[in-house]
This record gives C-alpha cells, sequence and structure tokens, in this order.
C-alpha cells in the first residue's frame, strides 16, 4: 500500500534500531514517554520492544482520549443517553467504558437508550436532520485533532437551523497535560518517574504546530520529538531523543515533517477558537483536575451546548479502587503492576478505561504483548 | 371425473411484498412456498410436500450442524442472504470433511418485504446449492409485522457424510503441524462494509462467499491422514479461528504477516477503517493444520483447485502451555494475534 508500507519497512527498522544500540550508552538507560496513545498502540502492534536495545525504555503517557475521560463525564453521558427524548451519538470507543454503577452506554442501548454509534461528526449532524423530533447529542471526546470536526459540526448546524442538534463536549488539550505530568510530584520532588525525554502527538501536532513544546524543551530542559504514527516513525524518533540526551541537547525535533510544521493547521485553530473556549479547570482520570486544561462552548453557541440545555453538573465519582489506571496513565506504574490487569480486568470486561480503547496501554499490552510476561516469569 | 383445479392468479412477484397472510398457513401460504421456494430449491425430497424430508443415508458417520444468517445489507458484492446460507452450512460440514447431502432452510420473514428480493434469494439459494451438490429438502416460513425484523433473517440446518477413517476435529493438532490458509483475507468483511448504508466507499472487492466442499475433497484426497484439521475462519477472522484451535489443541501458535495473502484493497481499507485483517471475516476460506511432511503436498493441492490458488502456508503450531497465538510482523517485532474484543462489524453473516 503506497504512502503506508514505506513506513512500514522492516529492513529499515532494523537499521535504525541497530544505530540505537550503537549510539545508546552502555553506563545509562533512556527513559522516553510517548504521549500518544497511537504511538503506544503503534509500539505494541508492531512489537518495537523486540526491536530496542534493554537500556532503552518506553513509558506510556496519558494521550488516550478514552482514558482520560473521568468517571464522572462517562456518568453524564449514560444519563443523557436515558432521556426518552435523547438520541447519542458516540465514537464506538467509548461503548464499552465502565461509568460509576457498574452501567456503561452498551449496556445502556441493551436497556432501551437510543445510543448510535458513528464515525464523524457529520454522522450525528445527518441524523439530527433525518429525526427533526429526537434531540441528537454528540459525544465529543478528544484532543486537538477531534476538536475541528466538531467545531464544523456546530457550524454546520447553525447554518442548516437545526435546533435538535447538541454537542457534550470533553475536548481537552495536550500541552496543558504534558505540562501537568512535569510538574507532578511524581516526577519533580519524588523522582518516581524518570522521563529523560518525549516522543510528540503526531495528529495533534499537525493542528497545534510544533511551537507549544518549546515551553517544555526550555523550561523543563526535556527533549521532545514531534513523529508520526507509522512504527518507523516511531522508531526514527527514538533514535533522535537518544542523540539529543547523549549530545545534552533539550530542543523540540518535528520528525513527522511531512505533516506537520511550526504552526500547524491556522485555519483549524482559527475555528476552534471561534467556536470554543477555555475551562477554568478540567479533571482527567489519572492526573485529576488540570487548569486550562479543556474546551467548552462559547457563551454565543450555548444552544448547542448539551451541558446548557440539558442542565448537566458533574458529580464526582470514584474509580474502582484496586484500579491503577491513574498511576499507569501518569507512568508511574506499568500496566502489570495491577493487580486486576489480566485478572478481573480485560478488553472484554474492563474495570477501568486503559483496558477499553486499543489505544490504552493496558489494552494494547493485552491485546499484543502479554506474551511477554510469560516470558520473563519463565526465565526469572 | 376430477374436480375443477382451483384457479389462483400467480403470486406478483415483480411487485408484490409479503403480507401477513403469507406466513399464516392457508393458501397464501403455500403459494408462496410452492412458487418461490420449491420452484427455485427445485428437488423430488422437497416436492413431496411433506413436513419433513426422509431419505436414506450412504455409510459413514452423519455429520450436522446448523446456521442463522441476519447479514446486513441483504444483497452485497459478491452474493446476498441466500448463497452466504448455502455456503455457510455446506461449509460447516466440510470442514469436519463432510460430503454435503442436504440442507433446512427457515425463512423468518418481515411484513412488507419485495417479493421480488424473496425470489432473488431463493433463486441465489437454488444456484448455489446446485454448484455444492447439496439439495435444500425441507423448510418453513414465518412473517412477523412490520419492524420486528429486518427484511429476512434465514435459519439453516445440514447433514453430511464423514467417510469412515477421517477424523478433522479441532483437538487434532500437534505441534510441528504447518498451518495453511487457502487464500486472501478479509474480503468478505470488507465487501459488506463498503456496501453498508452509512459507510459507502467505492471498491471492487467482492465478497469470497463459495462453498468449500471441492476443495476438501481434494485436499482430503492428497494427504488423507495427515490432514489434522480444518475451520474456516468466518466471524472474527483468523485470530479467532487460531485461538479457537490453539486451545482445543492444547497448542500455541505462530505465523508470520509476510506470508499472510491480504489483497491490497482489502488491506487498504482496513487501513482506513482501523480494522485488523485478521479480524474480518471470510466465508470462502479454509484453514487447514497438516503433519509438515505433507505441508507442500497439500499446498500444492490446494492451489491447482479455483478456490485455492491464493493458498499458503502461514505458520505452525508450536508448544506452549499459555495457547498464545503470536505473530512475527513484517516489521521485525513480535505481538499476540488475540480474539477480537467488542463488535468490529455486527451482522456480518
Amino acid at each position: 500500500m503506497k504512502y503506508v508500507d514505506e513506513y512500514r519497512d522492516g529492513k529499515l527498522a532494523r537499521q535504525i534500531a541497530a544505530t540505537i544500540t550503537a549510539e545508546a550508552r552502555d553506563n545509562r538507560d533512556y527513559r522516553f514517554m510517548e504521549f500518544c496513545g497511537g504511538h503506544t498502540h503503534a509500539i505494541a502492534r508492531y512489537g518495537l520492544e523486540d526491536l530496542l536495545p534493554n537500556n532503552v525504555r518506553m513509558i506510556h503517557g496519558p494521550g488516550c482520549p478514552v482514558c482520560v475521560l473521568p468517571v464522572g463525564r462517562m456518568d453524564d453521558a449514560i444519563k443523557l443517553a436515558q432521556r426518552p427524548d435523547v438520541t447519542l451519538c458516540t465514537y464506538a470507543d467509548l461503548m464499552r467504558v465502565p461509568g460509576s454503577q457498574g452501567l456503561s452506554l452498551i449496556k445502556a442501548k441493551a436497556a432501551g437508550a437510543d445510543i448510535r454509534m458513528v464515525y464523524s461528526t457529520l454522522d450525528a449532524l445527518r441524523i439530527a436532520q433525518e429525526e427533526p423530533d429526537r434531540k441528537v447529542v454528540f459525544f465529543a471526546i478528544g484532543f486537538e485533532t477531534t476538536t475541528p470536526p466538531t467545531a464544523l459540526a456546530i457550524v454546520q448546524a447553525q447554518k442548516l437551523g437545526l435546533k435538535n442538534f447538541f454537542v457534550f463536549c470533553n475536548h481537552v488539550l495536550t500541552p496543558a497535560a504534558i505540562q501537568n505530568i512535569l510538574e507532578s510530584p511524581d516526577v519533580r520532588d519524588l523522582g518516581l518517574v524518570r522521563i529523560d525525554g518525549f516522543i510528540g502527538p503526531a495528529h495533534v501536532s499537525t493542528v497545534i504546530g510544533t511551537r507549544p513544546y518549546d515551553f517544555f524543551a526550555e523550561e523543563f530542559q526535556k527533549p521532545v520529538v514531534v513523529a508520526g504514527f507509522e512504527p518507523l516513525d516511531v522508531m526514527q524518533a527514538i533514535l533522535m531523543l537518544v542523540r539529543q540526551v547523549n549530545d545534552g541537547r533539550c530542543e523540540v525535533e518535528n520528525e513527522y515533517s511531512r505533516a506537520v510544521t511550526p504552526d500547524g493547521n491556522l485555519k483549524a485553530q482559527d475555528l476552534v477558537s471561534s467556536i470554543f473556549e477555555l475551562r477554568d479547570m478540567f479533571e482527567w482520570r489519572g492526573l485529576g483536575d488540570v487548569p486550562y486544561s479543556a474546551l467548552k462552548l462559547r457563551d454565543a453557541y450555548a444552544a448547542f451546548d448539551a451541558e446548557k440545555v440539558f442542565d448537566i453538573t458533574t458529580q464526582p465519582a470514584q474509580d474502582n479502587p484496586a484500579c491503577e489506571c491513574g498511576a499507569i496513565l501518569r507512568g508511574v506504574k506499568k500496566t502489570t503492576d495491577c493487580k486486576l490487569f489480566g485478572t478481573v480486568c480485560t478488553p472484554e470486561t474492563p474495570m477501568g478505561s486503559c483496558m477499553v480503547s486499543s489505544e490504552g496501554s493496558c489494552a494494547a499490552h493485552w491485546t499484543y504483548g502479554r506474551f511477554r510476561d510469560a516470558t520473563e516469569k519463565q526465565a526469572s | 371425473m376430477n374436480a375443477p383445479r382451483l384457479r389462483i392468479r400467480k403470486l406478483d412477484i415483480k411487485n408484490g411484498r409479503v403480507d401477513l397472510s403469507h406466513g399464516s398457513g392457508g393458501r397464501a401460504m403455500a403459494q408462496l412456498i410452492s412458487e418461490i421456494f420449491a420452484e427455485n430449491f427445485a428437488n423430488d425430497l422437497l416436492a413431496q410436500g411433506n413436513d419433513q424430508a426422509v431419505f436414506s443415508v450412504p455409510p459413514g458417520r452423519l455429520a450436522m450442524t446448523t446456521d442463522g444468517y441476519v447479514v446486513s445489507p441483504l444483497f452485497f458484492p459478491g452474493g446476498n442472504i441466500g448463497s452466504l446460507a448455502v455456503h455457510g452450512t455446506v461449509n460447516d460440514l466440510a470442514m469436519a470433511g463432510a460430503k454435503p447431502l442436504h440442507l433446512s432452510a427457515s425463512f423468518i420473514l418481515e411484513e412488507g418485504f419485495a417479493l421480488a428480493d424473496l425470489e432473488k434469494i431463493a433463486q441465489s439459494m437454488g444456484e448455489a446449492a446446485r454448484e455444492a451438490g447439496v439439495q435444500i429438502v425441507t423448510g418453513d416460513t414465518k412473517v412477523v409485522e412490520r419492524g420486528k425484523a429486518d427484511g429476512v433473517f434465514i435459519s439453516t440446518a445440514g447433514v453430511g457424510v464423514v467417510p469412515d477413517g477421517l477424523d478433522l476435529s479441532g483437538d487434532n493438532a500437534r505441534p510441528g503441524d504447518k498451518i495453511l490458509v487457502s487464500g486472501t483475507l478479509g474480503d468478505h468483511g470488507v465487501a459488506i462494509m463498503s456496501s453498508r448504508e452509512n459507510l459507502q466507499f467505492e471498491t471492487q472487492i467482492l465478497s469470497d462467499s463459495a462453498a468449500l466442499n471441492g476443495l476438501v475433497a481434494d485436499m482430503v484426497a492428497a494427504c488423507g491422514p495427515h490432514l489434522r484439521l480444518l475451520r474456516d475462519p468466518t466471524r472474527g477472522g483468523l485470530a479467532a479461528t487460531l485461538n479457537e484451535i490453539a486451545h482445543q489443541s492444547n497448542i500455541g501458535v505462530r505465523i508470520h504477516e509476510d506470508d499472510l495473502p491480504v489483497k491490497a484493497e482489502v488491506a487498504a481499507a482496513c487501513e482506513f477503517l482501523g480494522l485488523d485483517p485478521l479480524h474480518v471475516a471470510n466465508e470462502g476460506k479454509l484453514i487447514a493444520f497438516v503433519a509438515a511432511e505433507a505441508a507442500d503436498a497439500l499446498l500444492a493441492a490446494m492451489r491447482a483447485h479455483p478456490l485455492g490458488k491464493d493458498a499458503a502456508i502461514i505458520g505452525e503450531a508450536v508448544e506452549d502451555a499459555h495457547h498464545f497465538v503470536q505473530m512475527r510482523t513484517s516489521f521485525g517485532g513480535s505481538r499476540i494475534v488475540d480474539w477480537l474484543s467488542g463488535e468490529q462489524l455486527p451482522r456480518i453473516c
């Protein structure tokens, strides 16, 4: 497949792996966090860990939108869907995320709630046009990549004069989350998590560009390499990070130059800022309350804002106390440190969100990498 | 003197629709059965008009299977629910090495369903049955109110005979066996997806829906006792099938991504739909476990058959108490090939 196979070339991968092994110094180890779930998925799916030397390790970050959605917001969505007048449109990823009462959207659907799985915001818009008697709510989640399509849907709904289309907005921002991780006591004071550098987001960076990461390189003295989601992109980015560490450099480099520019997509940025504004505070699963880390609809678009129209006040809700999703999302623990992993928590019956989305580190490790645990156990 | 024959106007197949009377047990139902089903399935046993078919069976052990079909859409590139129902049932029998003999077909029809569509479906079933050398010898028709079904659902059963001495049960695989697949993976699932109402994309991909009993007969003739087991990777794709067998046979499986036959169009569609071809359904493919020494002979026999021309050796069975199905990726790493979790493609067959 053209423009895909080139980035999955095994021969080239082995060459880069050999260079990483040659350049990584024996007297130290390298710990890099890939922020995005897309990278986590690529690492697991293509078995990248097998290609890396033992002293280069990846820490999986919180960049999976499904994983960081707090239980309280999931409860809100389930409650919305249970209203007899509402049709809730959602990406399929969210269907199995557990809420606080043992409910999930898929269970609510089985109990009669009108929930439709859609591939894009435009599908939701079409449903609103075709079924004017239904109040159609789009369950909007995601980082900067999925925000512009939500904004476009609102613009389009306004043009069409739709009175039955609403957005339940849960869009969150990448730079705020990275900053939160770097400022967390785990990283800064306690030294529980050592991060030598970041693989920066791929698709998110096509929208926001590379400039927002300059701050991290400078303020926190951490190298950042923005990389695509293909496995060769990840390998190349790891090599670039190893080189920065070896040289004592802390720069923002762009491996994904075929899609990402320093400024990003200005048109999309303008569109987003015309529809959305910053929330003062938003809860992230794992990170807790993070200031200025999420978006809400501007007052001018209140008529499309499901939170206002349906008067939603998010109630705080607890994760399963044994679930380690929070610590895993901060990079403090590994998936296999969680007692629930692979016992009561599997993709079929997920207890925590990291086991739901294919981009979640628990699901990725369970689905693609759990044979390594068995091999390790045997070896020890 | 014979009584004058009752004159009933023929069914208006072109413009007519199924109504509740077609399932009432009265004359309308008899007419529907006679003019659509009996006409297209045409065989002596069905023509007897009994509530059951009575037939004698050749020597060997009897194989029996049952299946339900709810595919959406009913008509898709490369087939329809009718041909799919015959192929699926025949294949379930053939995977045991059975010679399929007779099928039953039960129809749940939704009020308002176009008779022209029902006729097309019955016609495809008749053709598929004749091609596979089986007969649809008994059936049933029910009609439910509009909204209580989705056009038509079909339930089938099938019987066939396994020759004495042939045992292709799923627990037969042994470490060291080679694994073969009869052709390209994921064609059916992608063909269905491409014709889904909310997801149309242009592609030349046809469903691979086909009866595999002819191919199986050639394989058995070529390898006989070296052939350990056969299975058709339908829902859940190759991944589900290999995991089932790993558990049943108490083995592990290692496959090689480079050796998996996948059409470029299917790979591309899976790429943008976010699917894994290993999880996508097939309706005209089988996988075989065979003793290593007979693998090349089996491959040659498969490639000599039109339905096996793209056959390939894709991996081997290994000892593994965890029953992992692992794949060496083209990229050079290893990963698990797991069961599909959740519903990737509902109502695929």
